[in-house]
């Protein structure tokens, strides 16, 4: 509701009716517009808040799904600790026996940002807990995020497509996914960077200014230390540059735009411990130092040809020039790359860029599912009519053709084209998407209006100089195209139509499906009350409470860090993939006999493992379903292990005629353990009542696990089932 | 702990012999002894009649306890009992203080019981003693497994340990459940419902022991809280807000071997009768605002009923909590200020019970910390018990000093500690003003920042081109802003004068219409002579090239317009003077009228041009 009543602002503020309005309070025009402009950006800003806040209202306030929890747990360790101890801090709760410098390898915006929130808070004397900090961080930079949203709309057409921008990004679900509440993600402030940097450096770009080109560069040193999607910028802005340049668009503006962002904002960059040298050792980053030298020789031709009054010398010399320096370039890079000074591309870039490529040849990235190439439905399910707005934007771009327009076309074309690679890229294609159909539904609403209001003004003079200048009027009128005053009301009508489903449409999808923790499951229960599954939380409270505390805990990556943040226990595997092997071993264990596993299981010095296992409330994520990835990921590093050994008939079977293979693993054995017998007791697999099973040892005497979590105690399977033969 | 025992029982023999005659000038008549074994906590209640039988008069009672026991000992209360049988009266309790009496045995503790009045030679006095120990009941076997039910052993002595002679004595040990593996079967031992009598035993000289153990099933929760921290804010907004935060174990027997949640659930009684499920805290009436959590989020299994005289809250844990297992939690709730808060003698107090709302709960470590408000004096605190007393500050929402805090803390606490305490403290009711009246400063003043920033000048060069540039576009747009004003007050005298002339028509006065026209006439000369200077200045600005041909073209547009309306107007006032009829007039004026529309038009088409830039 509070969505709609924004949009109809936002016509009325075009509409006659208001302005008549505001005509009889004593304000003058300018002050009437900057009102206006101030309450709608002030509720926009409100709004993107609050609809971010259906899960806390829904469920609690909690941090949601997986890497969230290591940020928070990161975050709870700096406010304790302090920073120098955060940056300094070797974790031995994961990746054991290895362990993780986590000050090194990771992006620190994020945290350090709820961390100064805090700070500022706790000065300020609000009492909050540091949990509230993190939860709400996200939809308060998604708030940010649409003020900048409006001012680089200004800056690219102007106020009222800003405005537009900011609420169409206000509620855009593609943005809403990464920023509800709990989602405390890197994604949250990242990408209020990334539309910041790009915004300050169109505005640099357009004014030739310095202060704003600094601004920049700090903006992108923000985003470097916030999110590994800054190669999206060091790449894109190169991009821009050389079309400016090709299109003999260069001018002083950009020279001195790019340099100070590139040169500034790399060494800004280099102080981030992840990130470090990259910037001039690494193929994803060599575009951009391309490019500046490319500037460099650009700004030497542009003297020279100022020198040489000869157009006849000049081309000759730029002939030269041009050749020894795309020469000397290519040179450099195949003796850096030779060397090894210079790394090659990653796997990861490479599958940006071909969407193949993951699935070949890296299968941990391929494993998840927010990595996966997206459908249309889904971008249908995160834009909505954006989708159809966003050609009929470019349309407008093209029509009005400059340095800002120029640089939003490219944005929103690369950036479509990564969504469509990786469904978590429609992420970052949806600030431009946003700001794109802004442009088209701003300036359609604006020339739609102007024809109304040119009527209604002729018709109002008309009929206010009475009976004698009825005839007189007429000749002005007949100029226009028949109906065309109706047709554009029609127009309106349609334009506020849409732009209201599109408020409904994000409202419910946000209320649907981006609001859950997926960490509490709720389902209605047959009454039509709510049921609550909270397993995860209870097993995890149980390690927590009562477990010794150097108990390390194996469990399929997906949970590692939920286990260190909630569990309080140290793992051998978590969400930060760095180790492939590592994980292949994991993978291996949980494939191999029970024998076999319980070696591998003892050599990693293992106490406890999880296993989630959903077969009696048929919830789907589980680990059976997940198992074939930890073959495949398994299978790639161990060639012992083979895929086909768990396949029947290149099938994926989990009943009786499964594989032998699967059926004696270590995974089916613990997630099927006596699941037969809880059947045949039952007559069916019992509903809602029974939620899991807290296994704690397996004896072939007793009851044990096979409920959706199992946390299975190795000490017990040594002594009591699996005795060597 | 067999071997103690015997060793115990040695000493005592002993004891007999050296001891006996010092002490004997008190004799106890008769003692009922009543041991409860009905839960984890063992409340014993004896009550004897205590005669003195020698020369000096008599002002303390000694009750002696074995070592191992009283570090045991959560609580003693003795009080005068009055009457008989059902009829008795207890009075106020008595004074009991720690003492250590010489030449007594080694590996006791003793109690003196300070009488009301001195107890004469052949007086006597008839007491009620109530003791409660915690951890005295030990598990046997220590480990079961999830199916097996929970057994207990207890021991004591069949005969009341006292220095003193005990003519007759009872003991009565009371059972959860009439169910019972052993129990020592001494002589006039008898074995009824749930309860097993020793007794009666008459002429037990001092010190005397003989052991007795009791094997009995107990499934009762064996709650213990590690630590619990109750923090009582008081606001004086309305509140008074509990926090709770438990650290609890089950001190029963622990579960060996593994846990199925399905058997447990499907089964809780037969699969699990050992371990507790919920635990119901019962908290004062009109409690609002209820919340139970833990370190990783809230719990959703709770439920609360309430009537007027009580809110019981019921809350599960997140699973199961079985024999060694534990769990920590954290419940909170606001309790209405005028239920807890009362004045007197100038003084505010609070009056609110000392420990755990939840049934038969053990806490080893019991903290209570009430923190006060911001600007609160002369504390001092009344508890019915010796705690520690220790101060703290917490900063909180909007302070600048800090909350000063009470923080009382004791050990071994029971449910026999649940009495009310109170803490007095002297507040100012205008302090209740100044954290509002901050929080509406710090927004006056961020305000008159904004304005001060909207108002000011930060340009730090002054003669700066863009500085320039900036100023002098504010002047033109000053000067445009005046200029429109002009012009919408020519329109408006051309209003006037169309006015006039429609005056006419329906009215046929010709001298107001001219007087209406000189008006108009005066007017428009005033304006145009505001006008001048305007637009020389906009002339002579560069700034204002770009509009300038806008304003240029709309004076002249306005020009042509009063000129054209003048027209119009001599030529129908004219027409009126020489009485021509209306569609005369109307051919006449046809031509200038048509003019004036479209200059109109266009003047308003400039205006809106204008407006935009």
């Amino acid at each position: 509701m509070v969505a709609k009543t924004e949009k109809s602002a936002v016509d009325l503020l075009k509409s006659p009716g208001m302005t008549s309005l505001f005509k009889s309070l004593k304000l003058k025009t300018k002050q009437q517009e900057l009102l206006i402009r101030v309450t709608i950006l002030f509720l926009v800003y409100v709004l993107a808040f609050i609809t971010r806040l259906f899960s806390v209202l829904r469920y609690e306030s909690m941090i949601h799904e997986f890497d969230p929890y290591f940020n928070y747990r990161v975050t709870q360790f700096l406010t304790q600790k302090g920073f120098y101890e955060f940056w300094n801090w070797f974790d031995s709760e994961s990746w054991y026996p290895l362990g993780r410098i986590v000050g090194g390898t990771l992006f620190p915006g994020l945290m350090v940002t709820a961390y100064l929130i805090y700070r500022t808070l706790q000065f300020l004397r609000f009492a909050i807990h540091i949990r509230e900090v993190c939860v709400l961080t996200a939809p308060f930079f998604a708030s940010n995020t649409t003020l900048v949203a409006y001012f680089f709309g200004k800056e690219l057409w102007d106020s009222g497509a800003g405005l537009v921008a900011a609420v169409l990004i206000a509620i855009c679900p593609g943005y809403i996914s990464r920023s509800v509440a709990g989602s405390y993600d890197n994604e949250g402030v990242a990408i209020f960077a990334l539309l910041l940097t790009f915004y300050l450096f169109v505005k640099a770009v357009n004014t030739g200014s310095l202060a704003f080109a600094l601004a920049s560069a700090f903006g992108y040193f923000y985003m470097v230390s916030a999110w590994g999607g800054y190669v999206f910028i060091i790449n894109l802005i190169p991009l821009y540059v050389m079309v400016l340049l090709i299109t003999g668009r260069y001018s002083m503006r950009l020279y001195v735009a790019y340099n100070c962002t590139y040169i500034l904002g790399m060494l800004l960059a280099m102080q981030i411990r992840f990130v470090g040298f990259q910037h001039v050792q690494s193929g994803e980053h060599m575009a951009a130092m391309g490019v500046f030298f490319l500037m460099q020789v650009f700004y030497f031709l542009d003297w020279v040809k100022h020198l040489l009054n000869d157009p006849k010398l000049f081309h000759t010399f730029l002939r030269i020039t041009v050749t020894c320096a795309v020469g000397l370039g290519a040179i450099a890079l195949g003796v850096g790359t030779a060397s090894g000074y210079i790394s090659p591309w990653t796997g990861r870039f490479y599958s940006l860029l071909d969407p193949t490529y993951a699935k070949d040849h890296i299968p941990i990235i391929a494993s998840v599912s927010e990595h996966q190439p997206t459908a249309w439905s889904s971008f249908m399910f995160d834009f909505h009519i954006l989708l159809f707005l966003f050609p009929a934007g470019l349309y407008f771009c093209f029509k009005r053709l400059s340095d800002a327009t120029i640089f939003i076309v490219m944005y929103g074309l690369t950036s479509m084209y990564f969504a469509g690679v990786m469904v978590r890229l429609i992420l970052v294609a949806t600030p431009a998407v946003c700001l794109i159909s802004a442009i088209a539904v701003s300036a359609t609403i604006k020339n739609l209006t102007q024809l109304v209001r040119a009527k209604s003004k002729a018709s109002h003079s008309a009929s206010g100089k009475g009976t004698i200048s009825k005839a007189s009027s007429k000749g002005s009128l007949d100029q226009s195209l028949p109906f065309q005053r109706n047709g554009a009301i029609a127009l309106l009508l349609g334009a506020f139509f849409l732009l209201s489903r599109y408020a409904i449409h994000c409202t419910w999808v946000t209320s649907e499906a981006y609001s859950s923790p997926s960490i509490v499951l709720a389902a209605r229960g047959a009454h039509g009350n709510r049921v609550i599954f909270d397993d995860y939380r209870e097993a995890y409270f149980w390690l927590r409470q009562n477990t010794p505390p150097d108990a390390k805990v194996m469990s399929w990556w997906d949970y590692g860090y939920q286990i260190t943040a909630m569990g309080n226990r140290t793992v051998i595997v978590d969400n930060n993939t760095w180790n492939n092997t590592h994980i292949a071993t994991v993978g291996r264990a949980m494939s191999s006999y029970e024998d076999e596993a319980y070696d591998i299981m003892r050599s990693l010095d293992v106490d406890y493992v999880l296993v989630v296992f959903g077969g009696v409330t048929g919830y789907s994520s589980d680990d059976i379903n997940k198992f074939l990835w930890m073959v495949r990921i398994g299978g790639g590093v161990f060639p012992v292990i083979k895929e086909p050994d768990y396949l029947v008939n290149g099938e994926y079977r989990v009943d009786k005629g499964a594989a032998p293979k699967m059926l004696n693993c270590l995974m089916y054995k613990l997630s099927y353990y006596r699941f037969g017998e809880v059947t045949t007791e039952y007559g069916k697999p019992p509903g809602s009542q029974i939620l899991y099973l807290l296994g704690m040892g397996l004896s072939p005497a007793s009851t044990s696990a096979y409920i959706s979590m199992v946390v299975v105690k190795l000490i017990f399977i040594k002594n009591q089932i699996w005795t060597k033969s | 702990m067999r071997e103690i025992r015997f060793n115990l029982l040695l000493l005592f023999i002993a004891f007999n012999v050296l001891f006996s005659p010092a002490l004997s000038d008190l004799v106890i008549h008769k003692l009922d002894r009543r041991i409860d074994l009905s839960s984890q906590i063992v409340r014993t209640t004896t009550s004897l009649k205590v005669e003195n039988n020698g020369i000096d008069t008599v002002s303390d009672i000694l009750l002696p306890f074995p070592d191992h026991r009283a570090k045991n000992l959560a609580y003693l209360m003795a009080t005068i009992s009055e009457g008989k049988g059902k009829t008795k009266v207890s009075s106020g309790s008595l004074p009991v203080r720690l003492v250590n009496p010489e030449g007594m045995p080694p590996a006791l503790s003793w109690y003196a019981i300070s009488l009301p009045k001195e107890l004469g030679t052949g007086e006597s006095i008839s007491l009620d003693v109530k003791a409660v120990f915690t951890h005295v009941l030990r598990p046997f076997p220590e480990k079961i497994t999830q199916a097996d039910i929970q057994l207990l052993a207890f021991q004591d002595g069949a005969y009341y340990l006292s220095p003193y002679i005990v003519k007759v004595q009872t003991l009565t040990v009371k059972l959860p459940e009439p169910k019972v593996e052993s129990y020592t079967k001494l002589e006039n031992t008898k074995f009824s419902g749930s309860e097993i009598k020793y007794g009666p035993y008459e002429k037990v000289p001092s010190f005397s022991y003989s052991p007795i153990v009791v094997h009995f099933v107990n499934n009762k929760p064996f709650t213990v809280a590690q630590e619990l921290v109750r923090e009582i804010e008081i606001s004086h907004w309305g509140n008074v807000q509990v926090t709770e935060n438990y650290n609890i174990y089950h001190a029963g027997a622990q579960i060996t071997g593994e846990f199925s949640r399905l058997d447990y659930q499907a089964r809780p009684h037969v699969r699990g009768s050992s371990a507790f499920k919920n635990l119901v805290a019962k908290l004062p009436p009109r409690a609002h605002s209820i919340y139970y959590r833990d370190e990783i989020g809230n719990i959703s299994t709770s439920n609360i009923w309430g009537d007027s005289a009580k809110t019981l809250l019921e809350i599960e844990p997140r699973y199961p909590i079985f024999g060694g297992w534990r769990t920590s939690f954290t419940i909170g709730y606001g309790l209405p200020l005028q239920d807890f808060l009362f004045q007197s003698q100038g003084k505010r107090f609070l009056n609110i019970s000392f420990g755990c709302p939840m049934d038969e709960v053990v806490i080893e470590n019991l903290i209570v910390k009430v923190v006060l408000p911001e600007g609160s004096k002369d504390i001092s605190v009344s508890v019915p018990f010796p705690v520690n007393q220790s101060k703290e500050t917490k900063i909180s929402h909007l302070d600048m000093v800090g909350r000063p805090v009470i923080v009382l803390e004791k050990t071994n606490a029971v449910p026999e500690h649940n009495q009310y305490f109170q803490v007095y403290y002297k507040f100012n009711s205008l302090s209740l003003l100044s954290e509002p009246l901050m929080l509406i400063f710090g927004f006056f003043f961020f305000f008159v920042a904004c304005i001060v920033y909207m108002h000011a000048d930060l340009t730090i060069s002054k003669s700066s081109a863009s500085y320039m540039a900036k100023l002098q576009w504010d002047e033109v747009q000053t000067a445009i802003q005046q200029f429109q004003n002009i012009m919408n007050r020519c329109m408006a005298v051309h209003d006037k004068i169309e006015a006039s002339l429609r005056d006419l028509s329906r009215t046929g006065d010709v001298q107001a219409c001219k007087a209406a026209r000189k008006a108009a006439d005066s007017l428009l000369k005033d304006l145009s002579k505001e006008l001048k200077p305007l637009l020389s200045f906009l002339q002579s600005s560069p700034q204002a090239v770009q509009i300038l041909s806008k304003v240029e073209e709309l004076v002249a547009k306005e020009k042509e317009l009063q000129e054209k309306l003048m027209l119009k107007h001599s030529t129908v006032v004219d027409c009126y003077e020489k009485k021509f009829g209306g569609r005369e007039t109307e051919n006449r004026v046809a031509s200038v009228q048509q003019k004036i529309a479209l200059l109109r038009q266009e003047v308003d088409d400039l205006f809106e041009i204008i407006d935009e830039i």
